[in-house]
């Protein structure tokens, strides 16, 4: 999958949302006094995704998935950082232009009974995209669509209200909706966890037959990482709104680096009694993403904690000597040189307060 | 004596068409101290089950044949008061999104407080608020939260709550409905040890309900399969997993991703299981089962039991010897999906 070509570039996005946002605080806010609170929602994230590659978004509840993927196909504006479609920066984008992007940036949510809007027929809300965007020969592409998303006979399908099919089937109906506009790529937000055992296999393998027949790209988000390494060609694990570790599935599964993907894998259940896994648990639960921790943002969960370096410089995600994936992490050695502990040595507090065998650059 | 015995339990809803048979003929044994979980797709039987076991079902349910015995009681034969008086004593339950089922206009010490001196007249105050106390170190809660209120909680903090609560009377027996199914990898992980120890602790013994089997692998000592309101296959969870008999076990299993394995394709059991309305004759799994012949849709297969499992199919002898591998293949089951054509209604 390495070497093709870049679909989409996200870079260095930023999510904020504004809390407390009750009548208090905004009469404080006009006397000028409190500052209004932010959640770092999604904070400085970058990576590109390639033609018809799938790429997996990993992490906990609450760490930016769905709002990183929301941005991805701007249902949200970002509050910094930029996506590059087609070589066009989107902010500078025309309104032509954002049009045309919308068209081809889909999303799939995770609950199809709230997605679709219960008092619109089948077929009306797999062609309401296409009216939105004056395309023609309506029937004939959504019966495509609904063929493809193996709702068979389409015409059947076409007079039923939601209420009326099953979860798998309305699942099958949003992707018909999703593909109906023939788009460039799909961000499906763990598309098949509210569905049962016997329907989330089907749905499955209609999401792969996608990427396969259509060339489509697909950012597919999920809490579930043994259903993220069946489907997905790259990883990026997200902590706190930034991806600590980034590359080929397979790597990352095998051969985790960052200490939060260790934990995060060691924490998934085997099908397999046979197969026991060294059960370390990781404690607590995410950080405040309202007020960041300086340093590293897992310290305060990492059993590798180095010390002052991870106190204080925030690692930044990056190639590494000694394998093929990015990671986040002072425990190993930049590809390129960069040396933490330099901007350490530049703040004369950190230098001096340190404990000096922990602040000395690490030379193995 | 097992510390509970269920024989030929049937467990119906009254419903406008007729009775639906949502569990229909369930027979199962549980040590104390063991663990047993029950897998299946939804709608085949497992909450009704649990419900039918704590003596919770809806008012159109009812217990149409059977017996629960626990140590040596039979529950369905029990009055009402007797009955309230085990569950929660004896017999407690975490429910299937228990999380939103705390009250929100009470602290959770309220919550908890109250179920004790329910249960326990003349408990104290000061005795009470130790079990609280107690119990949130348990679930690994920080006990000076215990007057929060539920919405100051996460998803998986709720969880534990209600964890805590469904442990505070120290129950011999555990119903667990789903209780990770709604939280992440983590948070799931995290629970799942704890109850786990908290189990060793108090011994007792727990029913994990739920359509993950790799929780069931990792938790259980014993597996229940229910297929449409009856059992497909029971047995340790070593067998079911490593050597079972049945094909929608084998199905099942291969339907679930592992994060050990790359490359293996996931299996998909075309269709959906059957009316329990009227349900058809034979063999339950039949319309869906690529194994299938004429004799499987008129005879209801009877038990087979081998190393240690009691596996309901006609074919249980053929599969151990011959057709193991045609029923792990992945083929074998979209094949039959073809002929089935997939769609079928629900
Ligand atoms: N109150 C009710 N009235 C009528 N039918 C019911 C009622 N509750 C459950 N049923 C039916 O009984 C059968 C078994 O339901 P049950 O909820 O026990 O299944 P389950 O295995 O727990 O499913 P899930 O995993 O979805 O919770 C289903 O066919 C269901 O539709
Ligand atoms: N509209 C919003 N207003 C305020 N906070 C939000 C909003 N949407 C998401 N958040 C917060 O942003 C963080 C990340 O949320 P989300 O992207 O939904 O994570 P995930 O999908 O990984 O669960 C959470 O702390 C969440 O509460
Ligand atoms: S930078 Fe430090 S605290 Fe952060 S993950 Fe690496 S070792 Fe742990
Ligand atoms: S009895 Fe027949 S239909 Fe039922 S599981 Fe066995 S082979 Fe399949
Ligand atoms: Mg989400
Ligand atoms: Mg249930």
């Amino acid at each position: 999958m390495s070497g093709k070509e870049a679909l989409l570039e996200v870079d260095g996005l930023k999510k904020h949302f504004k809390v407390n946002q009750g009548w208090i605080a905004s009469l404080m806010e006009s006397f000028g006094s409190g500052e209004p609170d932010y959640v770092h929602a999604v904070d400085g994230v970058s990576f590109e995704l390639r033609e018809g590659e799938t790429l997996g978004l990993a992490g906990e509840s609450g760490c930016g998935k769905t709002t990183t993927g929301m941005s991805l196909v701007k249902l949200h504006e970002p509050t910094a950082g930029d996506i590059i479609y087609d070589d066009q920066r989107l902010s500078e984008a025309t309104d032509a232009e954002i049009k045309k992007f919308r068209q081809n940036a889909q999303m799939i949510f995770q609950d199809p009974f709230e997605s679709l809007n219960p008092r619109m027929t089948v077929y009306d809300t797999v062609a309401e995209p296409l009216r939105i965007h004056d395309i023609p020969n309506e029937t004939a592409r959504v019966q495509r669509a609904l063929e493809f998303a193996e709702l068979l006979p389409a015409e059947h399908y076409f007079d039923q209200y939601p209420h009326e099919l099953s979860g798998g089937q309305r699942q099958r109906v949003a992707i018909a909706r999703a593909l109906v506009l023939d788009p460039d790529f799909i961000v499906a937000d763990e598309p098949v966890s509210m569905l049962d055992v016997s329907l989330r296999a089907g749905v499955l393998s209609l999401l792969d037959r996608m990427t396969d027949e259509f060339g489509l790209s697909v950012v597919y988000i999920s809490h579930d990482l043994s259903l993220l390494r069946h489907m997905c060609d790259r990883l990026a694990i997200m902590y706190m709104g930034k991806i600590v570790e980034k590359g080929p599935t397979d790597q990352i599964i095998e051969n985790p680096q960052h200490p939060y993907t260790q934990a995060l894998i060691n924490a998934v259940p085997v099908p397999d009694p046979g197969v026991g896994r060294d059960r370390v648990e990781l404690q607590g639960e995410v950080g405040d993403v309202i007020d960041i921790p300086t340093g590293c943002r897992f310290k305060n969960r990492c059993s590798e904690y180095i010390g002052d370096v991870c106190d204080q410089v925030v690692p930044p995600l990056e190639q590494k000597t000694e394998f093929e994936q990015d990671v986040a992490c002072h425990l190993y050695e930049s590809a390129a040189g960069y040396d933490p502990y330099e901007e350490m040595s530049g703040s004369p507090s950190a230098a001096e307060t340190g404990d000096g065998a922990e602040s000395t650059p690490a030379d193995d | 004596m097992s510390q509970l015995e269920v024989e030929d339990l049937e467990v119906y809803y009254e419903t406008e068409e007729g009775p639906a048979q949502a569990v229909d003929g369930v027979s199962f044994e549980l040590e104390e101290g063991e663990n047993l979980g029950i897998v299946g797709e939804s709608g085949c039987g497992k909450t009704t089950l649990a419900k039918a076991i704590i003596g919770i079902l809806p008012d159109a349910g009812y217990i149409n044949n059977g017996s629960i015995n626990f140590k040596g009681d039979d529950l369905t034969e029990m009055s009402g008061p007797e009955r309230r008086r085990l569950k929660w004593e004896e017999i407690s339950m975490i429910a299937q999104s228990a999380m939103n089922s705390l009250d929100p206009v009470y602290t959770i010490r309220e919550q908890i407080v109250e179920a004790i001196e329910t249960h326990r007249p003349g408990t104290g105050r000061v005795e009470s608020d130790e079990i609280v106390t107690e119990m949130f170190e348990l679930v690994g809660l920080d006990p000076e939260r215990a007057d929060d209120y539920p919405h100051q909680f996460s998803g998986g903090m709720r969880q534990r709550a209600m964890i805590a609560m469904a442990l505070a009377l120290e129950p011999s027996l555990m119903l667990a409905d789903e209780p990770t199914t709604a939280l992440d990898v983590i948070m799931q992980d995290q629970i799942l040890k704890r109850m786990g120890s908290i189990q060793e602790e108090i011994n007792s013994s727990m029913l994990v309900i739920t359509h993950d089997v790799s929780v069931v692998a990792e938790t259980c000592d014993r597996v229940i399969v229910m297929y449409a309101g009856k059992i497909a296959e029971e047995g340790p969870v070593e067998e079911i997993f490593n050597r079972p008999y049945h094909p929608y076990t084998i199905g099942l299993k291969r339907a679930f991703p592992n994060i050990r394995k790359s490359s293996q394709d996931l299996l998909s059991i075309a269709g959906y299981p059957p009316e329990l309305v009227d349900p058809p004759q034979g063999c339950r799994f039949a319309a869906r089962c690529p194994m299938a012949t004429d004799k499987c849709r008129e005879e209801e297969p009877e038990a087979h039991y081998e190393n240690g499992l009691r596996s309901y199919c006609h074919y249980a002898d053929e599969i151990d010897t011959e057709l193991r591998p045609y029923a792990d293949d992945s083929d074998t089951w979209s094949q039959t999906a073809a002929a089935t054509d997939g769609g079928v209604e629900e």
